[in-house]
């Protein structure tokens, strides 16, 4: 079965999705992300979706469990890259994504998160780097 | 002009539905927004086939009046039916797991949409965008 890759990228884990998403990847994407927070002590996900021409009901429900499952296991989601098109068709379809955090591209969401183990006190450390 | 048809049994059929509202919508020369907002309905309406009407089928015709063009989506399952369509659409109402934006929000993304459903024989659900 079809996985969608998952990398690492600092103390953050970076999920790019560019496929059109059906049931299976979906759940199969849920289940791979939280045991790889657990493993690996994310404190963020970045799920990138600016290869996507559409997010509807479905998807968005997933990015809302992502972002539920994440807060429970210690990390922050942030949704990255999302086109103009998709923003106001989900506002109108009456899907506002309150769960999820958003960011303009990846590098924003990194600073979102990074921003976030600051100001908590978790994390004074660069989140490039791999702390103890 | 020719339509086409595609059945709705399985997840990935609401995939290829989706690409194929894409081809017309493009074919009709809808805007990006449009085109967005007609294919995520598609995906809406295709869902609630496969999980609320236990599959089923779309036709997809492109439209043309005068210099307009559009694309037209007809939905037909043979499931249970809808009995209170006004609560079916209904934001937040919902008979399955679902977030019960499908109907009502597949209605706002349309410029036209009409439901027809019988309880016991099957629902119909139409929508078009024009261009």
């Amino acid at each position: 079965m079809d996985r969608i890759p998952i990398l690492k990228l600092g103390r953050a884990l970076l999920v790019t999705i560019q496929v059109d998403m059906h049931d299976r990847l979906a759940t199969a994407l849920e289940e791979d992300l939280s045991a790889k927070i657990v493993a690996s002590g994310a404190r963020g996900v970045l799920i990138d979706i600016s290869g996507l021409d559409l997010v509807d009901s479905f998807m968005g429900r997933m990015l809302d469990n992502i972002a539920a499952v994440s807060r429970m296991l210690d990390a922050e989601t942030v949704v990255v890259g999302m086109r103009p098109a998709v923003a106001i068709t989900l506002v109108e379809l009456g899907l506002e994504l309150s769960g999820v955090k958003t960011a303009l591209n990846v590098e924003r969401g990194m600073a979102l998160i990074q921003t976030r183990l600051t100001e908590t006190g978790l994390e004074d450390a660069d989140l490039g780097e791999d702390g103890p | 002009m020719p339509g086409d048809v595609l059945p709705i049994r399985t997840s990935d059929d609401v995939v290829r539905v989706r690409q194929q509202t894409r081809v017309r919508a493009l074919e009709a020369g809808l805007s990006l927004v449009d085109q967005t907002k007609i294919i995520t309905a598609a995906s809406e309406l295709a869902r609630n086939t496969l999980d609320y009407g236990g599959g089923g089928e779309v036709l997809i015709e492109p439209l043309q009046q005068l210099a307009r063009r559009g694309v037209r989506l007809t939905f037909v399952d043979h499931g249970p039916g809808i009995s209170d369509i006004n609560q079916a659409l209904t934001d937040g109402w919902s008979s399955g797991g679902g977030l019960g934006l499908g109907l009502s929000g597949a209605k706002r993304l349309s410029n036209e949409f009409s439901i027809h459903s019988v309880v016991g024989e099957g629902t119909t659900v139409m929508i078009a965008r024009w261009r």
